[in-house]
């Protein structure tokens, strides 16, 4: 914990200084973090409004059981399952590189930012396999080719809201990975080494880590309910 | 009298928050537990207890909950921060709960409602089509008595 109190109470609001111990670009940033969530809340939330105001909606063990380069495989959500393994694991590499950034340990940054970088191009990758897949088996927004679980007859609403969902959680991912490129090449470029710190790379962290939070929240709601 | 220069600095030299590597690896594998446990759930067990499903999604709820507390408190750092601060972040998200109980409710209500006055939706959306080939992936379901569907 921060150098706390010793004797009587911190004044955090008398000024002169953050009342919540953090710089203002890290305040900021869990800010915009907190108005994102409550966007990705109300597309979730919507979501599941009408999928609870539906009679049927198609098996997710059934619309997603391919795999890349298996063919006619039936391996229900295993796919996804890499996905989740590889966002949680950049994740923790992009940590790694946030605490080399406290050690002010340039090389240990880098190392770890490029694995951070490599585990979202893997991510983004998986999911362009994804669409590109269920879009071969006809499905696009307004084209919905399953069958509601029961094989009653299904709406368009189940494509529209994953692709909707998933695309603007890859838009994300792609610019999170966009902002991990940059700061990767500040930290080579020695300009957090000039500044005296590294908490851009604390910024981008927490930006990192939102990205991964909402994933989970996504993959339960198309994949596991 | 701290300034951002004093607060830049405690949080520079590493021992400002403890940066403890032993927890993050720990949590990593807490998270990868979670997710297998979800996993298991929704591809071996649940499907073959439909009636129970709502007890499924409540677990995986409370399964995904917990994942969100940990790279929350953990990954992000929250857990070690000022309480002020996790304040602001946690008593907002409070408002989640009204979101979600409200919406899902609402949803379930025209649901029932719609089936009540429009007995042909009811019908038509409930009635199985009969398959004749199986679609890509697709095993051959018996058609289940209408109504029967999740």
């Amino acid at each position: 914990m921060a150098q706390t109190a010793v004797a009587g109470k911190q004044k955090w609001w008398e000024g002169g200084k953050s009342p919540f111990n953090v710089e203002y670009g890290k305040l900021m940033m869990w800010y915009f973090l907190m108005s994102d969530a409550f966007t990705f809340g109300a597309f979730l939330i919507s979501y599941g409004t009408v999928r609870f105001s539906s009679n049927g909606w198609p098996d997710p063990n059934q619309v997603f059981s391919s795999f890349p380069f298996a063919g006619h495989t039936h391996l229900p959500l295993v796919f996804v399952s890499v996905m989740t393994f590889i966002l949680i694991a950049s994740s923790v590499t992009m940590v790694l590189a946030v605490g080399e950034g406290h050690a002010n340990n340039r090389k240990g940054v880098i190392k770890y930012m490029i694995w951070t970088i490599i585990g979202g191009l893997a991510f983004l990758g998986c999911q362009a396999w994804e669409w590109h897949h269920l879009h071969e088996q006809g499905a696009w927004w307004g084209r919905n080719p399953f069958l509601n679980f029961g094989d009653t007859p299904s709406s368009t609403n189940f494509t529209n809201f994953f692709f909707t969902i998933t695309g603007f959680h890859g838009f994300h991912v792609l610019s999170g990975v966009v902002i991990n490129i940059i700061m990767l090449i500040m930290t080579i470029r020695g300009v957090f080494d000039r500044k005296g710190h590294y908490l851009m790379i604390e910024k981008a962290g927490l930006y990192w880590h939102f990205v991964d939070l909402v994933w989970v929240f996504v993959f339960t709601c198309f994949y596991l309910f | 009298m701290e300034t951002f220069e004093t607060v830049k600095k405690s949080h520079a030299d590493g021992d400002g928050h403890g940066f403890d590597k032993k927890a993050i690896i720990r949590t990593f594998w807490i998270l990868l537990a979670i997710t297998c446990v979800e996993l298991i759930v929704g591809m071996f067990i649940a499907p073959h207890y439909h009636s129970l499903k709502i007890m499924f999604n409540v677990l995986y709820i409370i399964l995904t909950l917990a994942k969100a507390f940990y790279i929350i408190a953990e990954f992000m750092h929250l857990g070690h921060e000022i309480k002020n601060l996790v304040m602001t972040i946690a008593v907002p998200a409070l408002l989640f709960i009204w979101f979600i109980t409200a919406f899902l409710w609402d949803g379930s209500s025209y649901n029932h409602l719609r089936n009540t006055y429009d007995p042909y939706y009811h019908e038509r959306t409930t009635t199985p089509i009969k398959q004749t080939t199986p679609a890509h992936g697709h095993e051959n379901h018996e058609v289940e008595k209408p109504g029967a569907v999740h």
